[in-house]
């Protein structure tokens, strides 16, 4: 039997088997955001903060949804409006939040490794939302999930990784994590955004700044958000970045006609990504949202709610349906 | 009176490494000998033990003035004392800055009234080290410092670093600079590297450094004045600084513990292996460890640099760069240097003796009629280093906890034991 996760911090020190694990975890939760009553019952009574020190909507809407239809209540807090603007440290804030008494803590913070950071200096599970340029765990398990779903099969895929790799936390969890099931992985972007020495975070990377290199006979392309407010050094003009990376439709037929596109949002159409793509058959960017749910449910049950890893699950035990 | 007896004397100035007895009185070193025997003198049995000239540091912050919640010149200088340095040189980046000679007197002050060990201070180039007007270097002088610097950050310009080492050339003062390229350094946090980028931290790249001590050795080339590069880290510099020597100028470089035992690969999300400039690539270290073989490393310098709990425990990127050092300097260079065979203890004690003498423009030698300032160490002596046990007033060490074989067992100031293990 697998044991409890303590945390959840990142890809990297996960086991294919704890991944795998939690793939088949969402799985319920998946057939779950079909029905017309989507409320459990089975965290009621937990308590989750969901503490973003980081601007994000997507990522908090969809913690407080799973934990909702957990039947979790949440207490959210937004850097903005908290203590931090009146200068009190990442690690008061912390600790003043885990005297409320949460059963976990999701966080997303702009710097690398203050989950890490933070889970070392309390008691409750910390899940990482997405830390500076590190990991951003619940996003490569999501995109995992629909690859899955989608192809048939998470292992062996030729996986095109495009844009600014460099700061991207998504990037860094889905190499960790496809690496980890044999995919054999092209990184492609301007050159100073994927440096050398990138290939060496995992087995099967390589790096090439040609776009149609990279989508040649590709399985699966996850475009990266080009993240405006990043390109700080030097910068690069949209037009350029349209002209040699945009994915068009014309590139994606270089990858064929079963390779899936996915994208982690928000997306800027008619940057790095032309709307015929976005919404076109190849595309699974809503289906990676709804996966998100399922995923975020999964984990929140796993290290939340703290039944052992064999236990039956809650989304198939219909009497735990609430209201 | 203190005779010192059956000590192995270790000196690098003569060379002489024998087992000799030593005779301090009135604060200076009276006779040098075999079996010498004095009546009324306090006898300090040093067995077994190594007896080398007083170790000098010429890299620390003792943060006061103005950082007196970090660091004072009481605690740092117990800190520096325990760590066998009879002789500290306190960076000026305090508040106020020591750019001019009534900080100097502070200082000097201060540590006459309540330091363990001699503090030489070193005097900003720069008034505020702000890189525009010069400091009041001649004055500081006058009050006691032994060299300048804007550490922290580099001395700003080309033509700023001629014209300081023009006029401290003229002033018998040498000239240290923390060599960093501000616009490669851009908000890094750790060396760049397959290590940052796995950690997602932003990376400082070698460059930085090497950048800027190219730059140095360029206008020491063109003044003719004294350069001494402070932390060295990477490779790259040190071509530089070897370049320069085979030239015959006059350049002289130090390098940390810290570098010389970790690297990149060591950091993780802990604030205490975070310090500038950051932990080297494994290349770079044995590099560096090369250089400190061939001697073209002259020194070895702790940058000893407190920092007060609560400002190290925040998120990596937001900490503040630096470690503790003073009292694991000696038993790194044991560990990772003697200990496996790479240098010779006289070598090591060169390095925190003779060596860094030699930066100042002074002498330091186990000699009648010397200074009586010495440091006695074992090179065996088994004992962990616990931070908490440390009286400094920070404990922002990666060391915390490690083991070490040996250790400072007294050290000596002016005749007068300081510290004693």
């Amino acid at each position: 039997m697998l044991q409890r996760l303590p945390h959840l911090l990142g890809i990297e020190d996960l086991s294919t088997e704890q991944i795998a694990f939690i793939l088949d975890q969402a799985k319920p939760f998946q057939e779950l955001q079909r029905h017309p009553l989507k409320k459990l019952a089975t965290l009621r009574g937990k308590t989750v903060a969901v503490a973003f020190f980081e601007a994000s909507t997507r990522t908090r809407i969809s913690f407080t949804t799973a934990a909702a239809r957990l039947g979790a209540d949440t207490m959210a807090l937004q850097a903005e409006a908290s203590s931090l603007k009146k200068g009190e440290s990442l690690i008061d804030t912390v600790r003043t939040l885990e005297a409320m008494r949460p059963d976990g803590i999701v966080m997303r913070h702009s710097s690398s490794g203050a989950p890490a950071f933070v889970a070392q200096r309390i008691e409750v599970p910390v899940l990482n939302a997405g830390d500076g340029m590190h990991e951003h765990p619940t996003q490569a398990l999501l995109d995992a999930l629909t690859i899955r779903d989608r192809k048939g099969k998470l292992e062996g895929w030729n996986v095109t990784i495009l844009g600014d790799i460099l700061h991207s936390r998504v990037a860094r969890s889905n190499i960790h994590l496809l690496s980890k099931f044999g995919a054999r992985i092209t990184l492609c972007g301007p050159a100073m955004w994927i440096p050398r020495g990138l290939e060496t975070l995992a087995p099967g990377l390589r790096r090439t700044t040609c776009i149609e290199e990279a989508l040649s006979g590709a399985d699966v392309i996850m475009v990266l958000r080009v993240q405006t407010e990043r390109i700080h050094e030097p910068a690069l003009s949209p037009e350029e970045y349209v002209l040699r990376y945009q994915l068009t439709q014309k590139r994606l037929c270089l990858a064929g006609p079963d390779a899936l596109v996915l994208h982690p949002g928000p997306m800027i159409r008619g940057l790095e990504i032309d709307s015929t793509v976005a919404d076109g058959p190849q595309s699974a960017v809503l289906e990676q949202v709804t996966n998100g749910l399922a995923i975020r449910m999964a984990l929140l049950y796993h290290l939340v709610g703290g039944a052992p890893a064999d236990a039956p699950h809650p989304a198939k035990d219909r009497s735990n349906a609430s209201d | 009176m203190l005779l010192i007896k059956n000590g192995r004397v270790l000196d690098p100035a003569g060379k002489t490494d024998a087992a000799l007895d030593v005779l301090l009185d009135d604060g200076r070193i009276s006779k040098v000998g075999a079996d010498l025997s004095d009546h009324s003198a306090e006898i300090f049995d040093a067995r077994g033990l190594i007896v080398a000239p007083g170790f000098i540091d010429l890299h620390c912050h003792l943060r006061e003035p103005g950082q007196e919640m970090s660091e004072t010149i009481e605690t740092g200088t117990r800190a520096a004392a325990r760590g066998g340095f009879t002789a500290v040189c306190c960076m000026p980046n305090t508040q106020p800055v020591n750019d001019n000679a009534s900080v100097t007197r502070s200082i000097v002050d201060r540590a006459a009234a309540s330091g363990s060990v001699r503090v030489w201070p070193i005097g900003a180039a720069s008034l505020g080290s702000k890189g525009e007007a010069l400091a009041e270097i001649a004055a500081m002088k006058d009050a006691g410092i032994v060299a300048v610097s804007d550490d922290g950050k580099p001395i700003a310009t080309a033509r700023l670093m001629r014209q300081v080492m023009d006029y401290c050339d003229a002033l018998s003062l040498p000239v240290i600079d923390h060599c960093e390229d501000a616009s490669l350094f851009a908000g890094g946090a750790m060396r760049e590297g397959p290590h940052s980028l796995r950690l997602g931290l932003p990376g400082i790249p070698a460059q930085s450094e090497s950048i800027c001590v190219g730059r140095d050795v360029e206008v020491a080339a063109m003044t003719g004045a004294r350069l001494h590069i402070a932390h060295m880290s990477t490779r790259g510099s040190l071509d530089y600084v070897r370049w320069a020597k085979n030239q015959g100028l006059r350049v002289t470089c130090e390098v940390t513990p810290h570098h010389f035992t970790l690297i990149d690969e060591d950091v993780r999300y802990d604030t205490r292996y975070k310090m500038n400039p950051p932990l080297a690539s494994r290349s770079d270290r044995e590099a560096l460890i090369e250089g400190l073989v061939d001697g073209s490393v002259d020194a070895i310098a702790t940058d000893h640099a407190p920092h007060h709990a609560a400002s190290k425990d925040v998120e990596f990127d937001r900490a503040p760069f630096g470690i503790t050092g003073f009292e694991t300097a000696l038993a790194l260079g044991l560990a990772a240097l003697v200990h496996p065979g790479k240098l010779s203890l006289m070598r090591l004690v060169e390095l925190f003796t003779t060596g860094p003498a030699r930066v100042l423009g002074i002498e330091r030698k186990i000699a009648a009629g010397e200074s009586g300032d010495l440091t006695i160490f074992s090179a065996d002596h088994e004992w962990t280093f616990r931070a908490s046990e440390s009286p400094s007033k920070s404990h922002n060490t990666p060391f915390d906890g490690r083991a070490f074989r040996g250790a400072p067992m007294a050290t000596i100031v002016a005749g007068r034991v300081v510290f004693r293990r």
